[in-house]
């Protein structure tokens, strides 16, 4: 005879001690993941600002005379760049190697994305909101930074350059400015 | 583990139907895989094509409209016309063959059927005159012509009669077997349908209230944010909706075909449950690397998307255990011996086989993906076309081929031609996508982004990926004499001697007799579900209203292309 309620029985055991194993390996990783946003400040890029797409270039952070890198008087470097269909305003910028640098984006007509390649910057740059990133470039040299998200019929041409600058050569102009040309 | 198959008498598997009693509802399970293996074979063609247009390789035809309309029409073919016609198809096959019965509701079959295509002309029509090349995913504030976003909802509402049938279907079953455990093939699709209901919601709010407004020119602007909160409501669950025929075969099909038995019916069941619960909450993965959302309900809906590997991690040893099961029934000893001894030229085995291997990679990178700040390297790369690549296209699409491979003769009446071309069939989509995928998760890694119609390979950057992409277009090639395989192996020329088959599930070595009330419905789930829902999705639905962001202006992607 044989004993269908022990098999089932040990069936059951062997299932659970796998949901167990599995529930261990989940929260392995959800504490790798916990643990490197906390000591390594590896989070995504949320930032909800608003910015009306319609009137961004008019005045405020994102006019001409605002966009690409800055340094302000207590050192914090920012660039800034618009992101529209088919390019970005402007197509180079220049940013200090081994220096945080804010980099804030922003849409006047559809979805972009932007990564540069060789780093972990990546954000969606959705219209209606300011997308912002923190970042230490560890590399120097000319970075690729293209649009990611599709955007349009022109999108494979939607490309810029990050240059990044040993520290010594990054010399803002007396407007706090510092340009590719 | 071992000595259960090898120790125990298995009960005696319950009497199949009579044989020769042909099912009801055979023309609408072939109308539907027909469909959706037609649009499969378009799409493969267009795949490859696209492949060629990113290489450094001249293409014929290429311009940037001809390519975004290639990706959005092999978008739609693969992930919502070949998906949810297999789907509907292989779920009027299990209703019928499952629950031993034939259909009550198959007029209302046929007529979400004849809905669903008049549909898909309408969205195909659209994309192949150049209004519509928005991609799959749509991007407003871009908006294409109404009539693909109409045809699309079509589809929509004809899956729709689909879940109603579906769900009539197993609530007549229980009315008539009290007590009786639902059979899990039928309990499976029926989550499927309840999962895909919910599902819906999402996509269908955005059509609805915010897209074709704006496509028919009523409304000027639109809130970004919103929609595309809205649509990764839909965008991660309707993976699950693809995935579920799939995890139905390995639960209920290649067990049997193996020649074992399912290890615990039990397992499947809450595996199916945890699919219906786990796969909702949790699209806002997808929308990581946005501005809209907090950390906060990032994090959250992280955690539960780790809960998601859950039943699949569940599914992987279940089915693991069943196929040992079936390889020491047939002979095989020690550690893996038990594997050399499962009878790999039957398709279902192979197909299985083949089906973990790439879910491993697959899912492997997911993992990735849906670490919070890993997803930061690879977003929107090639990285995660290699994932959902290999998931669906890989996983879940070969179990589709093994699907319509194990109840073709049960509907045709004919067993196959060649079993070898079958085989060959499903070793070259393997080794197609692998050769395909591989490179990708390379690209990904040094920063090749998506949805470019061409790439400037006079960069210095750039030209080191060349090589990679040729060899990706090589698997894509290979894919396509895969697909072109199936169809040959599917039409009658492909097919041999008339034989009479009964398609026959898996037995689970206890079959269920009786399973409580919560393993036998989903009541109880649903309310979880919404629960889940309203913890997940309502404070970040509900921001866009309290705090209303600007809105961007529209841009009809189909004016002025006449």
């Amino acid at each position: 005879m044989i004993d269908h309620g022990a098999t089932e029985r040990r069936i059951l055991k062997t299932e659970l001690r796998w949901a167990v194993f599995v529930g261990f390996l989940v929260l392995m990783i959800l504490g790798a993941i916990v643990y490197a946003g906390i000591s390594m400040h590896i989070n995504p890029p949320s930032n909800r600002e608003f910015i009306d797409p319609k009137t961004l270039h008019l005045s405020g952070e994102f006019t001409e005379a605002n966009l690409g890198t800055s340094v302000d008087t207590d050192g914090q470097v920012t660039t800034r760049v618009i992101a529209t269909q088919f390019s970005f305003v402007p197509q180079c910028v220049v940013v200090p190697a081994n220096r945080t640098v804010t980099l804030r984006f922003a849409s006047p007509d559809v979805i972009h994305g932007i990564l540069v390649s060789g780093t972990n910057v990546n954000t969606m740059v959705v219209p209606g909101y300011v997308s912002q990133v923190h970042t230490e470039f560890t590399r120097t040299g000319d970075l690729l930074m293209p649009c990611h998200e599709y955007c349009g019929f022109g999108h494979s041409q939607m490309l810029a350059t990050v240059r990044v600058v040993p520290p010594e050569q990054f010399r803002p102009g007396p407007d706090g400015k510092v340009t590719c040309g | 583990m071992a000595s259960i198959a090898a120790n125990d008498a298995l009960p005696v598997p319950a009497a199949a139907p009579a044989a020769g009693e042909g099912l009801r509802s055979r023309r609408l399970v072939l109308s539907h895989f027909w469909l959706a293996f037609a649009a499969f074979l378009i799409a493969c063609v267009l795949g490859a094509w696209q492949m060629w247009a990113r290489s450094p390789l001249d293409a014929p035809a290429h311009t940037a409209s001809n390519y975004f309309r290639s990706v959005t029409l092999h978008g739609v073919a693969m992930a919502y016309v070949l998906s949810t016609f297999f789907i509907m198809g292989f779920g009027y096959f299990v209703a019928e063959t499952a629950l031993g019965r034939p259909l009550k509701w198959l007029k209302a079959g046929w007529w979400g059927f004849w809905i669903g295509v008049v549909g898909v002309l309408m969205a195909a029509l659209a994309v192949i005159s150049g209004k519509a090349s928005v991609l799959y995913t749509f991007y407003p504030p871009m908006t294409a012509t109404p009539w693909f976003y109409i045809g699309l909802v079509l589809v929509v509402v004809g899956s729709w009669i689909w879940c109603g049938v579906m769900i009539a279907e197993m609530s007549f079953w229980k009315r008539d077997n009290p007590g009786q455990a639902v059979p899990l093939a039928m309990f499976a699709t029926v989550a499927n349908a309840v999962m895909w209901l919910w599902t819906t919601v999402g996509v269908a709010a955005e059509l609805l209230f915010q897209v074709i407004p704006a496509s028919l020119g009523w409304t000027q602007m639109v809130d970004v944010g919103l929609s595309r909160t809205l649509f990764s409501w839909t965008l991660h669950a309707i993976v699950y909706f693809w995935l579920f025929p799939a995890y139905i075969a390995f639960y209920t099909m290649a067990p049997r075909e193996a020649g074992g038995r399912l290890f615990s019916d039990t397992m499947g069941r809450l595996s199916f449950i945890l699919f219906l619960l786990y796969s909702l909450p949790v699209g806002m993965h997808h929308l990581f690397m946005d501005p809209e959302h907090s950390s906060g309900f990032k994090f959250l809906q992280m955690v539960l998307t780790a809960f998601v590997s859950v039943p699949t991690l569940l599914t992987v040893f279940t089915i693991a255990a069943s196929l040992e099961i079936a390889g020491r029934m047939r002979g095989g000893k020690g550690l893996f011996g038990w594997v050399a001894a499962l009878p790999w030229k039957n398709p279902m085995t192979l197909a299985t086989g083949l089906a973990f291997v790439m879910l491993f990679f697959g899912g492997g990178g997911g993992l990735i993906n849906m670490s919070y700040g890993m997803n930061a390297m690879i977003h929107n790369t090639s990285w995660v076309t290699a994932h959902f690549h290999l998931i669906f296209g890989g996983t879940v699409v070969i179990m589709y081929f093994a699907i319509a491979y194990a109840i073709w003769p049960s509907l045709t009446g004919r067993e196959f031609a060649s079993l070898k071309r079958v085989r060959w069939q499903l070793w070259l989509w393997f080794i197609g996508m692998m050769v395909m995928t591989i490179p990708w998760h390379g690209l990904g890694l040094e920063g090749q982004w998506r949805r470019v119609a061409a790439f400037d390979y006079t960069d210095p950057i750039i030209a080191t990926w060349g090589p990679w992409v040729i060899v990706s277009l090589i698997g894509g090639m290979i894919l396509l004499v895969s697909a072109v395989l199936l169809i040959w192996n599917l039409l009658p020329a492909g097919l041999g001697r008339r034989t009479v088959q009964v398609y026959r599930y898996a037995e689970a070595v206890h079959p269920p007799g009786r399973v409580p009330a919560a393993l036998n419905g989903f009541a109880l789930w649903n309310v979880l579900v919404a629960v889940l829902m309203l913890a997940a999705y309502g404070w970040p639905i509900a921001q866009f209203f309290a705090d209303p962001p600007p809105q961007a202006v529209i841009h009809h992607m189909d004016r002025g292309i006449d």
